[in-house]
């Protein structure tokens, strides 16, 4: 029984090091002065935190009474460690080239960088508490550090898009806490009184004896206080707004991440009503989120002005497909949707940190007001053709192939629904070539160079090309490690 | 049952009381009546917790119910009055939706949870039972506030609430660990809300004072 284990990770393993490096670099960076310095600091804490993520590949630790690590939980740990480094990294060369973030006050830039580690260190708890309450005061700390950081500029838009995420995410986070009440009273009866009742590590496995119509309605609560926070229309409101107005590292981040570990602890509930065999089948409510999310946000792309509002639209598109194909289940869709979350959480940082370049090069996020980069900037206008190419889903890159899993495994289980995917995908194929178009190509409306200096900025690049690399890695040949490790995962998940 | 039965009476009897607190709630046409029926509201909670602890025997649970009593009824309002006040708020509420609506879609809305909550719960112990309809009833009152009134501050008030809902049902399932760490937790989450519309507002109130830094951030990003 869990109460017998110690609650935290034994201080020698890695998950202790992992948890705590982010927490203490948030009390070190919010204390430190030098803005620059900082910023690098922040860097080599974040690779610090990526190297014992790898440890504990090595060495999984058993669990503990708050904390554990799975298979699953360790693959969105390891992703979440690695977007973490490159976006502090790409972080610190954005900053150093001057533009938008450079003209905060020093104590803000302080809290920037402190905000940044507290937040990972939210989404590393979320990932790995071992205890569904643990899990939810998390992804509320989650949501209060990016909103601090959404309205660091505090421009009216700024302040109004946080004051939206807020509320929104509060009543969303506010019904996922009705719902994790609700786990615990159906597995009470089982389990007994106390954190027996809380823990993943105890509840997955007696699952089958828990009363399925307190599930039912606990799941209900779960779908939409957690699925607010992963942006499935129609409780989606608050995301673009967030992405667009705080700084474009935290867009960056609140895409490729938070959207994960928000989907990620809807999936552990997922994981539990399907363990119990007697509920209602969860895959037609995801699946009919998941269509709704991508036809809403695949027309709303076409309508977007603003350029980090259509990545965030886009967002929302990708975030649909993975929940539909987790709703249609079963290991092929599940195995294609754990490697689109991975896919689209490094292609859309990359396509991001593109995007944060550029308007801080243009000064401007209109999109008619941009055109012609790759005449313009030719490393920074070509990188951006290949980010959004692969985002859109064109091959040999690795979003194709697991957007091309979803609809075989769709076809073969439901060929019906495969159509409106299919449908969909193309939509949003569309609207993202169509302003690619006209932000890439013609005459060019900036005048070449930029701020900062020549190598900054090849600096600041360098995370989209790790990224954008990977994904091709992933796309030519999915290493047969990962491969088998996803396909374990994809079985546990049912 | 015996002092069982009396154990469950006070419960139900105390959380029918944050219930009509919140259904009340519905019908203040002014702010400040709005506060003092939150207050109403909270002090309801904070015995429901109280009551609860004492018959769990689960100390922790008093906790709460200080967090309740001290935060919720005393320095949430407190701070809610100054900000009224020293915003210069309008002092009536703005409804999207007639009163007479809201109070009939309130109803409907305590009967939707009672026919869910009892037929799904028949195993639960009786006294987890009707606390959880009755906080289910609360919750969905707060967030029919938080939709039909348009004011900010009437809208964070719906969020406690609803918040309160949720303490409700957290103090009643019995032996619930970490609850008195979620209480700080949406106590955080309130007192960054206040801050947020005493934030936001000023702003608006002195934008004289702001648009020379306005302008400055807008220069390169407009």
């Amino acid at each position: 029984m869990i109460d017998r284990l110690p609650a935290l990770p034994a201080a020698d393993s890695p998950l202790a090091w992992v948890l705590a490096l982010p927490l203490a670099s948030a009390a070190v960076l919010a204390l430190w002065r030098d803005g620059r310095g900082a910023a690098w600091a922040n860097v080599l804490s974040t690779i610090a935190t990526f190297v014992a993520a790898l440890a504990l590949l090595v060495a999984p630790p058993p669990p503990s009474r708050l904390f554990f690590v799975d298979s699953f939980n360790l693959y969105l740990v390891v992703l979440t460690a690695f977007v973490g480094m490159t976006t502090a990294w790409f972080s610190a060369a954005y900053l150093a080239r001057g533009g938008e973030p450079a003209k905060l006050a020093p104590h803000h830039l302080r809290f920037y960088h402190a905000m940044f580690q507290a937040f990972l260190f939210t989404m590393l708890v979320a990932l790995t508490a071992n205890n569904t309450g643990v899990m939810w005061v998390a992804v509320e700390a989650a949501t209060l550090t990016t909103v601090l950081m959404v309205s660091l500029y505090r421009t009216p838009e700024a302040i109004e898009a946080a004051w939206k995420y807020f509320i929104l995410c509060s009543v969303g986070i506010g019904l996922a806490l009705f719902g994790t009440i609700l786990v615990y009273l159906a597995a009470q009866p089982v389990l007994g009184d106390g954190a027996n009742a809380m823990a993943w590590t105890e509840l997955m496995p007696r699952a089958a004896a828990f009363q399925p119509d307190l599930l039912n309605l606990a799941f209900v609560f779960v779908l939409v206080g957690y699925g607010t926070k992963v942006g499935l229309a129609p409780l989606h409101a608050w995301l673009p707004d967030a992405h667009a107005e705080g700084p474009t590292p935290i867009s960056a981040v609140l895409s490729g991440l938070l959207l994960n570990v928000a989907l990620y602890a809807l999936l552990r509930f997922k994981m539990l009503i399907s363990a119990n065999g007697a509920t209602l089948a969860p895959g037609p409510l995801l699946v009919l989120m998941g269509l709704s999310s991508l036809f809403v946000s695949g027309f709303m792309l076409y309508r977007r002005g603003d350029v980090k509002r259509l990545f965030a639209y886009s967002s929302i598109e990708h975030m649909g497909v993975i929940v539909f194909a987790f709703g249609i289940g079963g290991p092929l869709a599940n195995f294609a949707a754990l490697l689109h979350m991975a896919m689209h959480a490094l292609t859309k940082s990359a396509v991001f940190f593109a995007v944060g370049l550029i308007t801080q090069t243009a000064g401007t996020k209109r999109i008619a007001d941009i055109r012609g980069l790759t005449v313009s900037h030719p490393a920074l206008g070509w990188g951006l053709v290949v980010a959004v190419l692969t985002i859109a889903g064109m091959p040999p890159m690795g979003v194709f192939v697991s957007e091309f899993l979803m609809l075989g495994a769709a076809f073969a289980r439901h060929p019906l629904l495969a159509v409106p995917l299919a449908l969909g995908l193309l939509l949003a194929f569309g609207a993202l070539l169509l302003r690619l178009q006209s932000l890439a190509f013609g005459p060019p409306s900036l005048a070449p160079g930029g701020n900062g200096p020549r190598g900054v900025t090849l600096l600041a690049l360098l995370p989209m090309g790790l990224h954008l690399v990977l994904v091709l890695v992933a796309g030519v040949a999915l290493p047969a490690v990962l491969a088998a490790w996803l396909r374990g995962i994809a079985e546990m998940l049912g | 049952m015996g002092a069982g039965q009396i154990a469950y009476d006070i419960a139900h009897l105390i959380g029918a009381t944050v219930l009509m607190a919140g259904l009340q709630m519905l019908y203040q046409r002014r702010l400040f009546a709005v506060i003092n029926t939150f207050v109403f509201q909270a002090l309801a909670l904070a015995a429901a917790a109280a009551w609860q602890a004492h018959v769990q025997d689960a100390p922790h649970l008093y906790v709460t119910a200080g967090v309740a009593l001290v935060f919720k009824a005393m320095i949430v309002p407190f701070a809610l009055h100054w900000l009224v006040e020293k915003l210069a708020i309008q002092r009536t509420v703005e409804t999207a939706l007639p009163i007479g609506w809201t109070m009939i879609s309130g109803v409907g809305l305590v009967a939707l949870s009672i026919l869910l909550v009892l037929p799904v719960t028949a195993n639960a112990a009786a006294l987890t039972r009707e606390s959880l309809a009755l906080a289910m009833s609360v919750v969905l009152l707060g967030l029919l506030m938080m939709i039909t009134r348009r004011n900010a501050v009437t809208q964070v008030i719906g969020f406690m609430a609803l918040e309160n809902g949720l303490i409700l049902a957290a103090v009643s399932a019995r032996g619930m660990p970490l609850v008195v760490e979620i209480s700080v937790a949406f106590s955080v989450l309130v007192a960054m809300t206040l801050f947020g519309i005493f934030f936001f507002r000023i702003r608006e109130r002195f934008d004289t004072l702001d648009l020379a830094d306005l302008e400055t951030y807008r220069g390169d990003r407009t």
